[in-house]
């Protein structure tokens, strides 16, 4: 056995500091960090980091940036349990603990040069956000775009900046939805899988990256392949309960694989025949 | 392999020598039971037992340990807990030495535990070979009941002496320095042989209708299998059968605060996949929420899932499970048997 050193405990965060803070909605906030050691996060889109506030705990994160010249990275989260209501109270030039970046990633490679269908349900645009920036800096790179993203109701919406400006891009289809309609809502009233009708894919070089809660899978899946998208071209994230990011503490498990290690992104063939998957 | 020969009355001399050396912790007696415990004199090391209560896996993966320690000031240093101090851990069966090993692959692989190997490393291993059988043990069904590696000394009673196998260097230090040696003559060796047959033999009463490397094929066809849900409305979801298992290692973490508020540490502590929240997040969501679910996962990860990593069952026959279930449908040997009769 190889003796480690102590400061390779894998459970050792790194410091990073807040830098900015910003109210997505009354639920979730996005926030931007940097490693106090000045080096990168180092991350893929669909990578995660596990977030510590020392005292509280600690939390699987999804890394919502993609991977930036100037060092910084952002995660945006939603309020629910005793981390995420930790780190919602802090401000800008606090301090919290990061391990990682963890985990499998999109297939940015693997896509590049071929077209690309983004469906993204609630919360799931967090990490989905990650890899629609990275094709958005690497436009050329790509072929069509296409995101689809659906609301439980418009105050559920997050990014919303952003997607005004992907709205408006002439180099990307952006369409939206919500599951039921509020006070000055104009758009799609419906489920997500509603949008498919709208869109038009060329499915041999299409690739469909899906990221929602668990009901929405099954579904959204059927969907990409009635379009007759290829089952190894549908890439999805899949979340589960998570103490260690690596592969030991046995939370995360789906049936034999861990998801901290093994996912959190699979590929569809992958896993279309686990029982625990979807 | 090499053998040495300690005849009983040096044995008390022996362990004196380690006490007055080493940490040394071992089996006792206890309320009619065994359990791992420090042994502070030679008379307290109890080396005929059939099963201790709670494996000796508590020495590497405590059931709750500090992994960091920090200050609750913002700049504050944080500082990992690794425990690296030297014992003796005296009186390890062959099945539970197989448990270890196995602990010692998944600790090791992909990202490496220093918090657990470690603690690994520091110990020196001990074994004694079984002199008597739990009621619900099948390690012999299970190819452990004899083990090659894991353990840096092996004794077996041979009535008036032990015989001593050598494991390790370490082993043969701690043994020329500390013990009045006699050469083992082959005699002896065959001795051996015998007497570890025999009890094997005794354990055999316990075990698979079918070959043990037919579990994994066997659960593949076995999702569906009404036996899961049958026996499960039996379990109380208490995770004995976890926390029992030489074999079960999940864990989970969370942070204490001191009294003070300006300190802390994070542990990690024992958990169990047959607990209902194991698999349960913020949402509200719960991954595995059946009891059926749960108590499947266990078998599977037991006969299928760790398989591909270990090349082997991660279950070594011990039989604590069985005996720690209330209900009595966590022993292995039933389901399996079960199953596999359709
Ligand atoms: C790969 C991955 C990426 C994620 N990305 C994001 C994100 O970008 N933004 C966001 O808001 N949320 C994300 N989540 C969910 C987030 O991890 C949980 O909301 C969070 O753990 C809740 O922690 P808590 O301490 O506030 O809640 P508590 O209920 O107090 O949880 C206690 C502990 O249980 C575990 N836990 C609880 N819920 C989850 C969960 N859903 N997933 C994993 N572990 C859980 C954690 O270890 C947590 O610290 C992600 C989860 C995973 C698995
Ligand atoms: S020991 Fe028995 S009752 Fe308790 S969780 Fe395990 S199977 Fe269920
Ligand atoms: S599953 Fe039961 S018999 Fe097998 S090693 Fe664990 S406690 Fe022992
Ligand atoms: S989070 Fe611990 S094994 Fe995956």
């Amino acid at each position: 056995m190889n003796q480690p050193m102590l400061e390779d405990s894998p459970y050792l965060p790194k410091w990073a500091e807040i830098t900015r803070i910003e109210q997505l909605t009354e639920s979730e906030k996005l926030f931007e960090l940097r490693l106090v050691s000045g080096e990168p996060l180092g991350h893929t889109p669909g990578q995660f980091v596990e977030l510590s506030v020392m005292g509280i705990g600690e939390a699987p994160i999804s890394v919502s940036s993609a991977p930036a010249e100037n060092g910084v990275f952002e995660l945006a989260i939603r309020k629910i349990g005793n981390l995420t209501t930790a780190i919602h109270g802090s401000v800008t030039g606090d301090r919290v603990g990061i391990r990682g970046p963890f985990g499998t990633h999109f297939p940015v490679e693997e896509a590049k040069g071929k077209d690309l269908l983004f469906v993204a349900g609630g919360i799931g645009l967090i990490p989905l956000r990650s890899f629609i920036r990275f094709v958005l800096d690497h436009r050329d790179d790509y072929g069509e775009v296409i995101v689809l993203f659906g609301a439980k109701n418009p105050s559920e919406r997050i990014f919303l900046y952003e997607l005004e400006q992907w709205g408006n891009r002439e180099d990307i289809v952006y369409l939206d939805s919500v599951d039921k309609s509020g006070p000055g809502w104009q758009g799609n009233v419906g489920v997500i899988t509603t949008l498919f009708s709208k869109i038009h894919v060329d499915p041999s070089r299409t690739f469909c990256i899906v990221v929602g809660p668990p009901v929405m899978y099954r579904f959204v899946i059927l969907e990409a392949k009635a379009k007759g998208i290829p089952d190894r071209q549908i890439f999805l994230s899949l979340e589960r309960k998570m103490k260690c990011g690596i592969g030991k503490c046995g939370h995360c498990q789906i049936n034999h694989l861990y998801v901290c290690q093994d996912g959190p992104v699979f590929r569809y063939t992958d896993i279309f025949d686990l029982e625990e998957a979807l | 392999m090499e053998l040495q020969l300690i005849e009983k009355s040096d044995h008390d001399l022996f362990v004196q020598n380690l006490i007055n050396n080493y940490q040394v912790e071992g089996v006792k007696p206890k309320d009619g039971s065994f359990i791992y415990g420090s042994i502070k004199a030679p008379e307290e090391l109890c080396l005929d037992f059939d099963c201790t209560l709670i494996s000796p896996k508590k020495y590497f993966l405590p059931p709750k340990e500090a992994l960091l320690q920090f200050a609750l000031t913002p700049d504050s240093e944080i500082t990992p807990l690794i425990e690296n101090d030297p014992f003796i851990l005296f009186g390890v069966h062959p099945y539970d030495i197989k448990a270890i090993n196995q602990m010692d692959r998944i600790f090791a692989r992909g990202v490496p535990d220093p918090h657990y190997l470690q603690r690994r490393e520091a110990a020196l291993v001990i074994g004694v070979d079984p002199t008597a059988v739990a009621p619900r043990s099948f390690w012999a069904d299970m190819g452990a009941s004899t083990v090659s590696e894991g353990f840096d000394l092996m004794f077996t009673d041979m009535g008036e002496h032990f015989i001593v196998e050598i494991g390790t260097n370490r082993g043969r230090n701690l043994l020329e320095e500390h013990a009045k040696l006699k050469p083992a003559t082959t005699d002896d060796a065959r001795e051996r042989v015998r007497i570890r047959s025999r009890i094997s033999h005794i354990c055999k009463k316990r075990g698979f209708a079918f070959p043990k490397r037919d579990i994994p094929k066997l659960l593949e066809h076995s999702w569906n299998n009404f036996l899961w849900e049958e026996q499960a409305s039996k379990c109380l979801s208490c995770g004995t059968c976890n926390i029992v298992c030489p074999t079960c290692y999940c864990f989970d973490v969370e942070d204490h605060v001191d009294l003070d508020l300006a300190h802390g540490e994070r542990i990690r502590r024992w958990d169990g996949c047959l607990l209902q929240d194991f698999a349960a997040v913020a949402t509200g969501e719960n991954f595995r929420e059946t009891r059926a679910s749960r108590y499947r996962h266990r078998f599977f990860r037991k006969g299928h899932y760790l398989f591909e990593i270990l090349d082997d069952l991660a279950c070594v026959g011990c039989g604590r499970c069985a005996s720690g279930c209330l209900p009595d449908i966590a022993d292995p040997v039933n389901l399996f048997n079960k199953l596999k009769e359709g």
